[in-house]
């Protein structure tokens, strides 16, 4: 390392810049952690102090655990995300390797058609969503929301993966066919297990917004037993009383599922990095 | 066992056509090296052959039998990449045995093929490494294991030493001389490097622009070239080509004379020219000569010669051995 990159102002201007947006973007998050702890009355006389003996309160968690729903709800958001992932990941690498692979007329349009849900919002087709959920009879399923995921999760894992793919060895691959691979052997052996950083890069950003979507089990699966996690939270919020004790609860629940799923890959992208550059 | 013929092929990607119909004989046993300027067609030939690339049209016979259509892994061929292509998660062991578990060899087979090769090229202590724990050399070895361990009737390297440094460059060139002596095997090799080709092939095709410039010995392409692309690509430094209307020669369009067949005089010669630049590699010494007549001449002098930049010396070449081209290019009497 050279000496300029290493001066002591520079590095403590960096790191002031870091920390700052670090505390931006933790302050939502921690104040909804530290209300949950709290009693009512606490969360409206000083919603930013910690918890204190006095004012310490499992009020919210007692609420959401008792509801006795919460764990289906849970239940309910980890199968949809989960599936929803699987299938986002496989269709969009198969799609993925096909694009960056082989030849034929229509390739780039293909390409282009498949990116093009990164610019159209799928919220747009809501109305179009919910008639045809209707007409195949999966309302207030799972399945509905799995499908509709799976769908808004695609253009960007095509997009992202394809990129990837097209730095894969040529070799590699041609090797593989002279050893007598079949193709779908050269995708799942040879190709995936070298994209792997791009794939958990994909994982993450298609699993965050799945996780705290509102919008589409609101539509498509409001009953009480297709009911997601941020959907089940909408319970304690009434018209004219607000049960924020039990809201605050289930938003710190809902958290920690998705920090354990994001922790998971975030690691493969470390690791995905860190292995490719010592090569 | 193992000839290839190969006959008016052509390919096209799209409205480029990259091989414009190529015609080829090889016989068992024989080393052919591909040689060519890049873009000229060598590696797409050699992935015809392969059949990673289909042709456009016409036939590519291995052993008589026409293998267009078959796949890969059933032409009874092994290739060997420029970038190694080992399998990143197996071990070297595994690297070589994959083929033949696909083929379902018996293991014992398998077993006794892996050995075979591993001995031949000194890869026994790494058999359980992964490509990763390898040095550039050693992969390049497995990469070789791995198409010997096939026991093809055809082997295709790719341009195998390009990504290698030049001392083990040189190493590894040898132990492919000496592996086609042992295995009397039939090789197909491509290369960019005229270097390369005159030390390994026993025939050496010329291509440029999708055609074959010339078939022949290494020494026949050195001695008699067809034409001056050939002339121009085989021999190193290249050959100078002067404008032949300066030398007064009607008949023909382009004169040339290799570096080597100059001498060089301080006192008197055939052309008159200034000293620009002198390498002194120790066994020879290359000048270039900016001349009155002949215009920028290189000039190679074997072992050592004190030239000064500037200072004047005369060239004379070796009249038996200068070389005349049509406006075609073509060579002529």
């Amino acid at each position: 390392m050279t000496r300029s990159t290493h001066s002591i102002p520079r590095s403590i201007a960096a790191h002031a810049v870091l920390i700052a947006y670090t505390v931006i973007a933790l302050f939502p998050v921690v104040v909804i952690v530290i209300n949950s702890f709290k009693s009512r009355n606490a969360i409206f006389r000083s919603p930013l102090s910690f918890p204190t003996e006095k004012t310490f309160d499992l009020v919210g968690y007692a609420t959401v655990l008792n509801q006795g729903d919460f764990l289906l709800y849970f239940q309910n958001s980890f199968v949809v995300t989960v599936a929803s992932l699987f299938f986002v990941l496989l269709f969009g690498a198969m799609a993925a390797f096909a694009l960056a692979e082989y030849r034929f007329r229509g390739n780039s349009l293909m390409g282009l058609y498949l990116a093009l849900g990164i610019m159209i919002p799928i919220r747009l087709g809501t109305v179009a969503i919910l008639q045809l959920m209707v007409a195949s009879g999966l309302v207030n399923t799972l399945t509905a929301l799995i499908l509709v995921y799976t769908a808004q999760g695609l253009p960007l894992a095509v997009f992202i993966l394809s990129e990837f793919m097209r730095q894969v060895s040529d070799d590699l691959k041609d090797a593989g066919r002279i050893d007598g691979l079949s193709e779908y052997r050269i995708f799942f052996r040879l190709v995936l297990p070298l994209v792997r950083p791009a794939m958990a890069t994909v994982a993450v950003f298609t699993m965050i917004p799945i996780w705290n979507d509102l919008w589409f089990p609101l539509i498509l699966a409001p009953s009480e037993a297709t009911k997601t996690v941020t959907l089940g939270a909408q319970l304690f919020i009434g018209q004219y009383v607000t049960n924020w004790n039990a809201v605050l609860a289930a938003l710190s629940l809902a958290i920690l599922p998705v920090v354990i799923l994001y922790l998971i890959f975030s690691r493969q992208m470390i690791r995905g990095i860190t292995s490719g550059a010592v090569k | 066992m193992g000839s290839l013929t190969i006959d008016n092929v052509k390919k096209c990607f799209g409205k480029v056509e990259v091989l414009k119909g190529i015609d080829l004989e090889v016989k068992d046993g024989e080393f052919v090296v591909f040689v060519g300027p890049s873009g000229c067609g060598k590696s797409t030939l050699l992935r015809v052959i392969a059949g990673l690339e289909d042709s456009s049209s016409g036939d590519v016979r291995i052993d008589g039998d026409s293998v267009v259509g078959v796949p890969p892994a059933r032409r009874g061929i092994a290739m060997v990449f420029q970038t190694y292509a080992l399998y990143p998660h197996l071990t070297v062991r595994n690297n070589m045995s994959l083929g033949l578990k696909q083929a379902g060899t018996a293991a014992d087979e398998i077993a006794r093929r892996v050995d075979v090769a591993s001995t031949m090229l000194s890869l026994d202590p790494y058999l359980e490494r992964r490509p990763a724990e390898l040095s550039g050399g050693q992969r390049q070895r497995v990469a070789i294991g791995r198409a010997v361990v096939r026991d093809p009737k055809l082997f295709l390297f790719d341009e195998p030493l390009s990504n290698l440094d030049a001392a083990l460059r040189v190493n590894t060139r040898l132990e492919i001389a000496q592996l086609h002596r042992r295995l009397k095997a039939t090789m197909i090799y491509v290369t960019h490097d005229q270097v390369e080709a005159m030390t390994l092939a026993d025939r050496i095709v010329v291509l440029n622009a999708g055609r074959i410039e010339q078939v022949g010995k290494p020494m026949e392409l050195y001695n008699s070239p067809a034409n001056e692309f050939v002339a121009g690509f085989i021999g190193s430094p290249k050959m100078n080509f002067i404008d032949a209307a300066r030398l007064g020669d009607s008949e023909a369009r382009t004169i040339g004379v290799r570096p080597e067949h100059l001498t060089v005089d301080p006192a008197s010669g055939t052309w008159k020219g200034t000293v620009i630049h002198a390498e002194h590699l120790g066994a020879d010494t290359n000048i270039y000569l900016d001349t009155e007549k002949a215009g920028l001449l290189t000039v190679r002098i074997f072992g050592v010669y004190d030239a000064e930049p500037g200072s004047t010396l005369y060239v004379t070449p070796d009249p038996e051995k200068t070389y005349r081209f049509d406006k075609e290019g073509r060579r002529i009497g």
